[in-house]
């Protein structure tokens, strides 16, 4: 879920197979239009990963010059300078896919990203023997793919755990709006509310994406992570942190900022740590509790930013004011050390997300649904714990409400 | 010119249905090509109605609130979250339900954002009521010896929330095609829960003015109206309740050619979408009538 570099495919990440097996000898082919927009472009000048371009005069008198580390040809004619890009394919698609398409800058950084991270150091030869060979980055817990095949660049798109299974196994998508229904419900088959939660469904794969349609259907898998990962590294990123947040909040959210009593923050480090860990959400949470005063808890080792508490931790952050305006009492129970453990063990389950993986008969766990029977068989009266009322004296009845 | 539609809902963190209406009439709207993109942004999924501008790369947005009134939503929450610099409650100039279209920026993008009028306050939602008893019904002709009851959710606090679903009532009672028209509330009188007592005519089609089922659709509205005990074994339609014959429809706002209100909203803030209009009432066209959603190759966003 982190990330590891662009690897090439068949290395880091092991027999990664695709559509078009381990590595191609795709060769380039510069489309017309590509070349004509070079053509265009010449008379700015273009100089871009070492292929420079240059035209001087106008009409039947224009030449032109065409560079790149291994051929300089000048004083060429229109013909002979269209023949100079048919010839060196790579450079001149290499100009085109990042220079000459129209995208968002974010779109195009992230592209860019995905090949050559934040080193920026290929040349362009060594990029494109990358591309044959595919390389694979992680944005959350999807594993992108950019190889060479018919018409330049390609993406594909799967689950991370999916990398070692072969194409025909998966679900295959073409169409960016499928991943809409796809990211819908977590393998369990549970709506998932939050998108960036890591409960990515497996057994897809989107396959022969251009470079439009793989940041679209990543738009869709983990909407405007990558606006706001660019914005981040272009540092920009508006970061709105926990009480200017609760403070914007109205209707019957507007209590939540009653919370904040001038008595520290140690609420919010339990709201971060509860909703924010990386077992629960895959952005990296970049607020904190105000300007001045950073959360000890921690924020996560996401690729993409989290730049303000998010619909469901306002929703929580709701409950939980309601929740904490209570004073603490002291109730009296009788247990025994193991089932003082066991109650431990039953939360740990449960925030952990592990009642599932308890197996049925495995009345070692503590929270083994027997040994919970049993618990409340022998502990519960009515419904209360060790038959203490919750409220005794009828002062505060428990907030049911949703 | 870039010209690209942002439909904001509300969504919900508990309900996977609540946003399928949004994405479907986002659908009808791509296939029919009148924005270069087409958005959704939510209250409750992502993105949020906070950070979808920042997806959508053209510096003019027309922004269409999928919401059935006027009120706490529209005018504080989601001008709030799009950080519509200048916007103020009176900024429509709207009495309730005639709220138009007002062109702002939006500070953290610098966009131009048309921002309009809820879809479900605009004349076509009407149409789209009509549409609703004409598909519940599968009769495109519904409307002698039937009455029809437009449902709204009703709240004290919100008196525009009553306003919108009157507004219809009175329009679709002035066309004079069903025999009886009523307005009838969840949360006040007069209550759904006595549907039968408010009508004469045998058969009363009940159309919920929701953007979504859910909840208070599928579950509340059809018992309360007796339609089942038990809104898990479902029910007929129609349904005999006291000898009448309720047909429910469910929420409005799932019915197609709402994505034809969503339209006239950006037309009438300024959008030019063509024969849009006429095009997506086409694809929308008529229950029982399929030829609705054709394989058109979609050119825009989501």
């Amino acid at each position: 879920m982190h990330d590891r570099g662009p690897t090439p495919r068949g290395s880091a990440g092991g027999g990664f197979v695709s559509s078009s097996g381990t590595g191609t000898d795709e060769q380039v082919t510069v489309s017309d239009e590509a070349v004509a927009a070079l053509v265009a472009a010449a008379e700015e000048g273009v100089d871009f990963e070492r292929l420079q371009v240059a035209r001087e005069g106008d009409g039947d008198e224009a030449v032109y010059h065409f560079e790149t580390p291994a051929v300089t040809r000048e004083e060429l004619t229109e013909s002979e300078f269209r023949d100079a890009c048919s010839n060196n394919p790579e450079y001149v698609d290499n100009w085109w896919f990042f220079e000459g398409l129209e995208r968002a800058p974010a779109n195009r950084a992230f592209l860019r990203w995905l090949e050559s991270g934040d080193a920026e150091d290929w040349d362009v030869p060594t990029r494109y023997d990358a591309l044959r060979e595919g390389i694979a980055r992680s944005w959350g817990q999807v594993a992108v793919t950019v190889m060479l095949g018919a018409g330049g660049r390609r993406y594909e798109l799967r689950h991370e755990d999916d990398v070692d299974t072969p194409l025909p196994e998966l679900e295959r998508r073409e169409d960016p709006l499928a991943a809409r229904e796809l990211v819908k419900f977590d393998d369990r088959g549970r709506y998932r509310p939050l998108k960036t939660a890591p409960t990515l469904p497996t057994g897809w794969a989107f396959v022969g994406l251009d470079g439009r349609d793989c940041t679209h259907t990543l738009d869709l898998v983990y909407p405007a992570t990558v606006a706001n990962w660019h914005l981040e590294r272009e540092g920009e990123l508006d970061v709105n942190h926990w009480r200017e947040t609760m403070e914007r909040q109205t209707g019957i959210y507007g209590v939540i900022e009653t919370w904040d009593r001038g008595e520290g923050h140690e609420h919010v480090e339990w709201v971060a740590g509860a909703c924010c860990d990386d077992s629960q959400c895959l952005k990296r949470r970049e607020w904190q509790y105000d300007d001045g005063t950073d959360l000890e808890a921690p924020g996560g080792e996401g690729e993409f930013p989290c730049r303000e508490p998010c619909s469901l931790v306002v929703s929580a952050a709701r409950k939980w004011t309601r929740l904490e305006s209570e004073q603490p009492r002291t109730y009296e129970f009788e247990l025994t050390p193991s089932e003082k453990d066991q109650i431990e063990a039953i939360i740990d389950a449960v925030a952990d997300g592990r009642v599932d993986e308890i197996r049925e008969a495995d009345i070692y766990e503590g929270a083994n649904r027997y040994r919970t029977r049993f618990l409340r068989a022998k502990r519960f009266d009515a419904g209360d714990l060790g038959g203490v009322p919750t409220d005794p004296e009828g002062e505060q009845t428990p907030t049911g409400e949703h | 010119m870039s010209q690209t539609l942002v439909i904001v809902a509300h969504g919900s963190h508990l309900n996977p249905e609540s946003s399928t209406p949004t994405y479907d009439h986002a659908d009808t709207i791509r296939a029919v090509g009148a924005f270069d993109e087409v958005r959704a942004g939510f209250w409750k999924e992502e993105p949020h109605v906070r950070e979808v501008l920042r997806t959508v790369t053209a510096d003019e947005v027309f922004v269409v609130p999928l919401f059935i009134s006027e009120g706490y939503f529209t005018e504080e929450v989601i001008p709030r979250e799009l950080r519509l610099e200048g916007w103020a409650e009176d900024a429509w100039e709207s009495d309730g339900t005639s709220a138009t279209s007002v062109t702002l920026t939006a500070a953290d993008t610098g966009q131009r954002v048309h921002y309009c009028g809820p879809a479900g306050t605009h004349e076509a939602m009407t149409d789209v009521i009509v549409r609703r008893a004409e598909s519940v019904t599968g009769d495109p002709d519904v409307g002698e010896g039937f009455g029809l009851a437009v449902v709204g959710h009703g709240t004290k606090r919100n008196e525009n929330s009553a306003k919108a679903i009157q507004y219809h009532a009175d329009r679709i009672r002035e066309q004079g095609r069903f025999d009886e028209v009523r307005d009838l509330y969840m949360d006040e009188d007069p209550e759904v829960d006595d549907v039968t007592d408010f009508f004469e005519s045998d058969d009363v089609v009940v159309v919920p003015l929701f953007v979504a089922d859910g909840y208070h659709t599928q579950e509340d509205i059809p018992e309360d109206m007796d339609l089942t005990d038990d809104y898990r074994t479902g029910w007929d339609t129609p349904a005999e309740v006291d000898g009448k014959h309720i047909w429910y429809a469910g929420a409005v706002g799932t019915e197609a050619l709402m994505a034809d209100v969503i339209v006239e909203r950006a037309r009438d803030a300024g959008a030019d979408v063509g024969d849009a209009v006429e095009r997506v009432r086409e694809r929308t066209r008529v229950a029982g009538d399929d030829s609705g959603v054709d394989s058109e190759v979609q050119t825009a966003d989501d």
